[in-house]
């Protein structure tokens, strides 16, 4: 099982990607710049489960944490709002 | 199995359920007891489980700790079983207020706390939660103020979240089983806070 | 349209909250059940998700909960080959014509 590419604190920005198959990464925060705000474990890959393989090596899953502001452009709640989301790390390049 | 009552033609998906249901059985895949089994065993995962858990929290210091740290590990030392359950519990404060949504389809805690109710499974709340939160926590009647930073957590992949309410004032030396009481299923998923104590 | 999941719904617009709930019908539960039962035996609930993204967008937004879930089940199982069309569509029948 490989080592976490990335650790709590470190920034990161998630692939401006819109593949076919299915996806646990949500539409609305591809592209966006977040901080990762733990390591939840490695898992078997949903996308590949989901096409009844096995999706392994398991791999590893983070919580980022994205400020609302920079989510939306039009966010009217408290400047520091923030949305957290669980994200594999082939979705996240360093940013 | 038929459903008790009034004879009602089914609908073609409850046609769909039934037949599934006994072509497998047939199949040697399923039994009608595992069915009646399941059905029961999801019907005794209730919110009530939930609330144990946030009175224990907010009783033992040391295991609100343990229990930010790693949910799931703090459900079982409480004797609740929670299979496959990777539970991630965040603690509201007067500065954060927490609340779950999953955009993508519904991931709820359920073997905690149970089934989730339609509201959470909707297309008004799915869309809306994490881009005004405000605006759809309003709707609910809690007011969260401006100076109050909001976490939403939007559960997308293993994990599934809790949100432990605050305890309420005026609840001091209140045993555990009466505070449970105050802790509702959705200041558990952070659309409304504990209840208050009734004023004697 | 095929960029975006219809699913695939957070922070589009949408209407007010309705606190609607109700109380699960038996067969829903049952659903509920199966779906968990044949976890039990390897259909993921990966699969069943990506049968309920396939579901056409009038499907997705008409079809309660509990009705998506079924048809994605069985769309799982048939894929699987655990049950065929065939067998399907015998059984429907036959617990049709036996009310």
């Amino acid at each position: 099982m490989a080592e976490p590419r990335f650790r709590p604190g470190d920034a990161v920005r998630v692939l401006k990607a819109y593949p076919l198959g299915h996806v646990r990464t949500p539409y609305y925060i591809r592209g966006h710049t977040g901080v990762i705000e733990r390591i939840c474990g490695s898992f078997p890959n949903p996308e590949e489960l989901a096409q009844m393989r096995d999706g392994l090596p398991a791999r590893p899953l983070y919580r980022v944490r994205f400020m609302q502001k920079e989510v939306w452009p039009d966010y009217r709640g408290n400047p520091a709002d923030v949305v957290e989301i669980e994200i594999y790390q082939h979705w996240l390049e360093p940013a | 199995m038929k459903d008790q009552g009034k004879y009602q033609a089914l609908t073609y998906f409850q046609l769909m359920e039934v037949s599934l249901r006994e072509l497998l059985v047939e199949k040697g895949l399923v039994t009608e007891r595992q069915v009646a089994d399941a059905v029961a065993d999801m019907r005794n995962r209730t919110p009530e489980r939930g609330a144990r858990v946030v009175a224990h929290a907010w009783t033992h210091r040391e295991y609100k700790t343990r229990l930010l740290e790693n949910g799931t590990r703090a459900c079982e030392e409480l004797g609740l079983d929670v299979p496959a359950l990777k539970l991630v519990v965040v603690e509201n404060t007067p500065q954060v207020h927490n609340v779950i949504v999953c955009t993508l389809c519904s991931c709820y805690p359920r073997m905690l706390l149970g089934i989730p109710p339609d509201w959470y499974k909707s297309r008004n709340y799915r869309s809306r939660m994490v881009r005004e939160p405000r605006a759809v926590l309003a709707e609910f009647g809690l007011k969260i103020p401006r100076q109050t930073r909001i976490r939403v957590h939007d559960s997308t992949a293993d994990m599934r979240y809790m949100v432990l309410p605050m305890r309420p004032a005026g609840t001091q030396g209140w045993s555990e089983e009466r505070l449970a009481a105050l802790v509702t299923r959705d200041s558990m998923i952070g659309v409304a806070l504990a209840k208050e104590p009734r004023s004697k | 349209m095929i960029e975006r999941g219809h699913h695939d719904m957070g922070g589009l617009p949408a209407g007010k909250v309705k606190p609607a709930e109700h109380d699960y019908a038996e067969w829903e539960r049952r659903a509920d059940a199966l779906a968990v039962l044949m976890g039990g035996k390897g259909v993921t609930v990966d699969e069943r998700r990506r049968h309920i993204e396939a579901l056409p967008p009038e499907a997705y937004d008409k079809l309660s909960y509990y009705e998506r879930w079924i048809v994605a089940l069985t769309q799982a199982l048939l894929q699987r080959g655990i049950i065929t069309t065939e067998e399907l569509a015998r059984k429907m029948t036959q617990v049709e014509r036996r009310g």
